[in-house]
């Protein structure tokens, strides 16, 4: 297995403030790593920064020996980084298929006048795009819910979805921002398997960020400790929840 | 039964007005919806397509039918144009500079108008020819006819390039969250251009349904019509599509009504009136949704 994310020495500044600095990671293949820390710690800065959101101050990214930094969000997209939000961004006034469809925008291509004039190959091309939202939407059990706009759907669910649409571009990295924020205890064992599922159906690797530490001791097999936007630890879950500088970060004296 | 039929005939030219309106109105709203701004340009594209046409017509004398698809082709690119060289470098800056952009290219189109063809209307007579009928006693003339099939057609077709293509997913998607619509991989970029030439492409439709009936070519025709759409577009909620379509119907409607049996002069006070109370009762339009910000 090769590697492929590299980040190294990332940093980024607002004014005066340094959000995240000296950032390393570096994550193989086909894992599944996790990125922790107290919040404010820089997490979903480092995220942005990983999309295209923001343009790192300093650093490199390399995914699959080409860089990212300066690229736009949509062109990273292609480039095979897809996420999901900390507070859930659906499309809220479309459909759950659309959603996906939506998110199938490179993968299936047909241009304007084809749209305009609905030519044959439309029809090709939309039935092409159902089948495959339809596929990705029924792995995730959400297929009898197609045509529910996605703002009905409960919770657990729009967390799901969103994870479906995000999948739906096609990634090599699939970021997830606190996948189970806001769930119980049973959504998050849902979730869980869901995270399995999504390794064993797609050729995917998953780095998410986390504060339920069942979740991430229970599933990452790696992870990176933020704490004011630097690294504090990195290792094996047992390692880096055992270490006292984080227990200190977590918990403090 | 003279009455009922007058009342009907009025009802018919209300729906006509309202008709146009509606199709400008479409442009304002998806816009709005897109780029949440109001184009205040977008009137005077009705405008141009008026001049494009009579240019095509009676100076170069090309058959109608292909001197509207050219007028239509004009509109769009213009539409386009305007939006990449005047309110993509403002993306970022605050709403006030935007809108005072869109005055400013109002002007500048209206004035390069006045350049080109000198302040001097000039009549243009109707290039559609068709002639009115009776139904039942009611006399409906054939621009009324030619207008609302027009309207409609173009309606369906942006209904269903919004809900069924790709590039219309892509509008609803960035118009709810453009930044997750950019993480997800849609060109943003492309897809404001598209939203920006179809709206024009509406816009000249309108322009030439609108100079068919008013017959006279003046820099400043695009005005009105152009304020009143954006009224309508405003009554129906702005950023709805449907509610554009029913919020220029109703003022085209209400505007012939009252011309017709209170004032000719009051005509345009009473539309405003209908819209105020409106936003006093909805204020966010007829089929606005009021949007609750979760903290």
């Amino acid at each position: 297995m090769g590697v492929l994310l590299e980040v190294k020495n990332l940093g980024i500044s607002f004014g005066g403030l340094r959000a995240v600095d000296g950032l390393n990671m570096t994550i193989n293949e086909g894992a599944l790593v996790g990125l922790i820390g107290p919040n404010g710690a820089g997490k979903t800065t480092a995220f942005n920064m990983l999309t295209g959101v923001y343009r790192p101050t300093d650093g490199t990214i390399m995914l699959d020996g080409k860089s990212l930094v300066g690229k736009k969000p949509a062109e990273i997209c292609q480039e095979g980084v897809a996420r999901t939000f900390q507070n859930i961004r659906l499309f809220t006034q479309m459909s759950v298929l659309d959603n996906v469809k939506a998110a199938l925008h490179n993968s299936i291509k047909y241009n304007l006048a084809t749209s305009f004039l609905h030519l044959p190959a439309y029809f090709a091309k939309e039935k092409e795009m159902d089948e495959e939202a339809l596929k990705i939407l029924k792995i995730f059990e959400l297929d009898s819910f197609a045509d529910t706009n996605a703002s009905n759907l409960p919770y657990g669910k729009q967390r799901k979805l969103e994870i479906a649409r995000a999948l739906a571009t096609n990634p090599k990295l699939l970021l997830l921002d606190e996948p189970a924020a806001g769930m119980n205890p049973n959504e998050t064992k849902e979730l869980m398997d869901t995270i399995e599922l999504i390794r064993k159906e797609f050729k995917v690797t998953i780095l998410l960020i986390e504060h339920d530490m069942k979740l991430v001791s229970g599933i990452c097999e790696y992870l990176y400790v933020l704490n004011f936007g630097t690294e504090l630890a990195h290792g094996t879950p047992s390692e880096v929840l055992n270490d006292p500088r984080v227990v200190k970060a977590y918990l403090g004296e | 039964m003279s009455l009922i039929n007058a009342i009907l005939e009025q009802l018919l030219n209300g729906l006509r007005t309202g008709s146009i309106y509606a199709l400008i109105a479409l442009g304002y709203t998806m816009v709005y919806g897109i780029a949440k701004m109001i184009n205040f340009a977008h009137g005077d594209i009705i405008m141009v397509g008026a001049y494009t046409l009579y240019v095509c017509v009676s100076l170069l004398h090309l058959h109608p039918i292909l001197a509207v698809v050219i007028t239509i082709l004009v509109c769009a690119l213009l539409g386009v144009v305007i939006e990449k060289i005047a309110y993509k470098p403002l993306r970022q800056a605050p709403p006030l500079a935007v809108l005072i952009t869109a005055i400013g290219v109002s002007y500048l189109l209206q004035n390069l108008a006045l350049l080109i063809f000198k302040a001097t209307p000039i009549p243009f007579a109707s290039i559609i020819k068709v002639p009115s009928i009776k139904i039942g006693g009611v006399h409906v003339s054939g621009l009324t006819i030619v207008t609302l099939i027009v309207t409609t057609i173009s309606m369906i077709l942006l209904t269903l390039f919004i809900n069924k293509t790709k590039a219309g997913r892509a509008m609803r998607a960035v118009s709810e969250d453009k930044g997750a619509a950019e993480l997800m991989g849609v060109n943003v970029n492309q897809t404001i251009s598209i939203t920006f030439a179809v709206g024009s492409a509406l816009a000249a439709v309108a322009g030439v349904l609108f100079i068919a009936q008013y017959e006279t070519l003046l820099p400043t025709l695009g005005a009105l019509p152009g304020i009143k759409a954006f009224v309508a577009a405003v009554l129906g909620g702005i950023g709805s599509i449907p509610g554009a379509m029913l919020g220029g119907l109703i003022l085209g409607i209400i505007e012939s009504l009252a011309k017709a049996y209170i004032s000719t002069q009051l005509s345009d006070a009473i539309v405003f009136s209908v819209l105020v109370i409106v936003l006093l009762v909805k204020p966010s339009g007829l089929l606005g949704k009021m949007k609750i910000e979760k903290v």
